[in-house]
């Protein structure tokens, strides 16, 4: 059976109970779901931040975001895959992303969800500008974001 | 016609979220459209545009290498992202 992959990228909160749920599409095969959330973190590099900005490449993201589901759902044995991505203006404590996984075990479940994020990371067209007390400023990309995704090349 | 889209800090840098060129103008791949783009707008574009970090996607894909255009493409120019 083909796996269910859903990308939402939206400006709304999201419920993550709803979410966890929406995953169990299949229970009699379901063993394990996996999920990973994301939050605005109140400071980054010594700075406190008031806000975050998040702009996005419409049509693209939700592109790139299936594109990276596809792939997860060829390396393990995924029933369900699911992202959630905010985007414009957002508060510290905020939920910004939502990665969730089922599978019959939970290696696969586990190895998946974290292979999406890695891989979401460095491949999905966001950008994140972080507004302060002493004005904004566009966030830069981290190597060892990186290197993360580039783990999982050639690996199976 | 080809539409050319610019993202985050670059958007900002150039103070251009898009053109429209006819291929004539942009060139016959990304490469030369790149370097007309920079060389064709002035210093703020040179900077910005040929910054070393610049990806470029075709069509909605990142591509790494040089493709080819035609008519009706997507382009975008846009710094490392930082979503997630």
């Amino acid at each position: 059976m083909r796996p269910v992959l859903e990308v939402s990228v939206q400006e709304t909160d999201f419920d993550i109970r709803v979410l966890q749920q929406s995953l169990l599409c299949d229970e009699s095969r379901v063993g394990g779901v996996a999920t990973f959330t994301g939050y605005v973190r109140a400071h980054s590099e010594q700075r406190g931040v008031a806000s975050l900005y998040l702009e996005h490449y419409p049509g693209m993201t939700e592109r790139s975001i299936l594109a990276i589901l596809e792939e997860s759902a060829g390396r393990w044995p995924v029933l369900s895959a699911r992202v959630v991505h905010r985007v414009g203006e957002l508060a510290p404590g905020e939920q910004i992303v939502w990665v969730g996984v089922s599978s019959a075990h939970r290696d696969a479940a586990f190895a998946a969800c974290e292979f999406i994020m890695d891989y979401l990371k460095t491949r999905a067209p966001f950008w994140k500008k972080e507004r302060s007390g002493q004005g904004e400023h566009w966030v830069d990309a981290r190597d060892s974001d990186a290197e993360r995704a580039d783990r999982w090349q050639g690996q199976q | 016609m080809l539409r050319v889209l610019f993202f985050g800090r670059l958007r900002e840098e150039l103070g251009c979220d898009q053109l429209e060129l006819s291929m004539a103008d942009a060139g016959a791949d990304l490469d030369s459209l790149q370097a007309n783009l920079c060389s064709a707008r002035g210093e703020r574009w040179r900077a910005a545009l040929g910054a070393a970090n610049i990806i470029r996607a075709l069509n909605q894909q990142m591509v790494a290498e040089n493709a080819a255009l035609n008519d009706g493409d997507e382009v975008a120019f846009f710094p490392p992202v930082t979503g997630g």
